[in-house]
């Protein structure tokens, strides 16, 4: 997350002190990612290292003042004309789980699938909540609404659309498992039908192994 | 709104409990549901033994695979559809012990239904459409536009309440109907995947009617296989082959987000 960036962007809008920074930078993101003034300061005096801000002077309460340099502004305009890098997908937890999942006999992969989906789904409706009180307190007043509003109002919506891209992923997961038919730790011989007879070993070596490598094994071995 | 209907004593004769039930009786109450289509080597179970109750206020949420029987529930709690066995009790009234004319009462009084496809009548207006039930219920037109106006005006839609449906955008056609569904004392809305036709802002204004009207009492059966949209309920029931296999409840949002955010 760029707090340097974050930080440029307040002072564009004119010089500020440490903890206003703060103070800001929270109220903007509804403190979904909370700083502390420790950061905050670390952050400036990189920042006046690297001359994209100066110092300012005091203000009336004897604050010191931090205002943006010509070297900053450009600096800015370059992170708002650029794309986030995805270059490197940062480690996703979950999908080294199921990924694991599928690779491990005595795992019941749905189950694990099932549980996520619950935690992510519940996650969603405490953003939903947020979102259904932050639309309301924004209906019950009137004129142009409050650009911190919006922002928040776009942060939830963002930590929904992100718990809904997982929640699509694992339902598509597990459609796919079930027509690869490695759900179930260990398919019983009498339960589940007996996959096409390719030739005895590969299904031999199916039963033995279960789970998605059994199924991989009986596709390749029909082939 | 939530608070005139409940203490309102049912309409029904069938339905004696309800008058002395207490404000949080379920509206809705499914017991041991099950539902089998067909019979021998054809024979597919659609439920197997589902219990809910939706109690006013609530919104449920019931989310599944396709096949997994959300809409034989929702067919099933709408009376427009008989289990093959369990009970579904609307209002005070057993749907499996009733008589067909008081299923049919029950559905035209006490049930809304909003579909995908929002069923608005092309030649009324929104004022009439959402009056229709009303004058179906035998009250006069005059009342009828009044209460429908009323509806209108609680709902956020009066402006539109002269419009014929081709004149308003697929959210308020949708809105309008949920107005419909839940006019006079109804207080059961059955949603069919209500937003199926709408992009993603259009649809969160839909669910957020929805989600204010059960905060004012009425109690919301939602289908839907959006998960955003789901999240807008209290509870998510997920279905598969025919079973509840799991259930969300609501956490306090306080938990998930610290400082300034839950307030």
């Amino acid at each position: 997350m760029s707090i340097r960036h974050g930080l440029l962007a307040l002072l564009e809008r004119g010089p500020r002190y440490g903890f206003q920074l703060r103070t800001e930078f929270e109220s903007r993101t509804g403190s979904t990612w909370p700083l502390n003034v420790g950061q905050v300061y670390t952050t400036l005096s990189r920042l006046e290292r690297d001359g994209l801000v100066v110092p300012a002077g005091e203000d009336d309460a004897g604050h010191a003042l931090y205002a943006i340099t010509e070297g900053g502004r450009d600096e800015l305009r370059q992170w708002f004309a650029s794309p986030v890098d995805r270059a490197n997908p940062p480690r996703n937890e979950l999908a080294i789980k199921l990924a694991m999942a599928v690779g491990s006999p005595d795992v019941d992969v749905r189950a694990v699938i099932q549980a996520q989906r619950v935690h992510t789904i519940r996650a969603m409706q405490d953003y939903t909540r947020l979102k259904g009180q932050a639309l309301e307190a924004a209906a019950g007043e009137p004129g142009t609404p409050d650009r911190d509003d919006v922002a928040w109002q776009l942060v939830l919506d963002q930590l929904i659309f992100q718990a809904e891209a997982e929640a699509r992923w694992l339902d598509h997961c597990e459609t796919r498992l079930v027509r690869l038919n490695a759900l179930s730790p260990r398919p019983e011989a009498d339960d589940a039908p007996a996959p096409v007879p390719a030739d005895e070993e590969a299904e031999s070596a199916a039963e033995e192994d279960g789970g998605l490598r059994g199924a991989l094994r009986r596709t390749r071995a029909r082939r | 709104m939530s608070g005139q209907s409940a203490q309102q004593p049912s309409a029904s004769p069938a339905a004696p409990a309800s008058a002395s039930a207490p404000p949080d009786a379920p509206v809705l109450r499914l017991e041991s549901l099950t539902r089998v289509h067909g019979s021998g080597a054809t024979e597919v179970h659609a439920l197997r033994g589902i219990d809910l109750d939706v109690r006013p206020g609530e919104l449920v949420a019931v989310m599944g695979p396709s096949g997994s029987g959300k809409s034989t529930l929702l067919t099933i709690a709408g009376g427009l559809d008989l289990p093959t066995s369990g009970r579904v009790i609307v209002e005070g009234t057993d749907l499996t012990t009733a008589t067909r004319k008081e299923i049919a009462a029950l559905r035209r009084r006490s049930i809304g239904y909003v579909f995908q496809d929002y069923n608005l009548i092309p030649a009324l207006t929104a004022a009439e459409n959402v009056a229709l039930p009303r004058e179906l219920d035998g009250i006069g037109a005059r009342k009828a536009r009044r209460e429908a106006l009323a509806a209108l005006e609680e709902t956020g839609l009066a402006e539109l309440a002269d419009r014929f449906p081709d004149e308003m955008s697929g959210g308020q056609q949708q809105r309008v109907a949920i107005a419909r569904a839940l006019v006079g004392d109804r207080r059961l809305v059955l949603a069919d995947e209500p937003t199926g036709a709408l992009d993603s802002e259009t649809g969160d204004t839909v669910l957020a009617l929805l989600r204010s009207r059960c905060d004012a009492g009425a109690a919301g059966i939602l289908v839907t296989h959006e998960p955003r949209f789901a999240a807008w309920a209290d509870r998510v029931v997920f279905l598969r082959d025919g079973s509840v296999v799991d259930m969300t409840l609501r956490s306090s949002a306080e938990s998930l987000l610290t400082g300034g955010a839950a307030q």
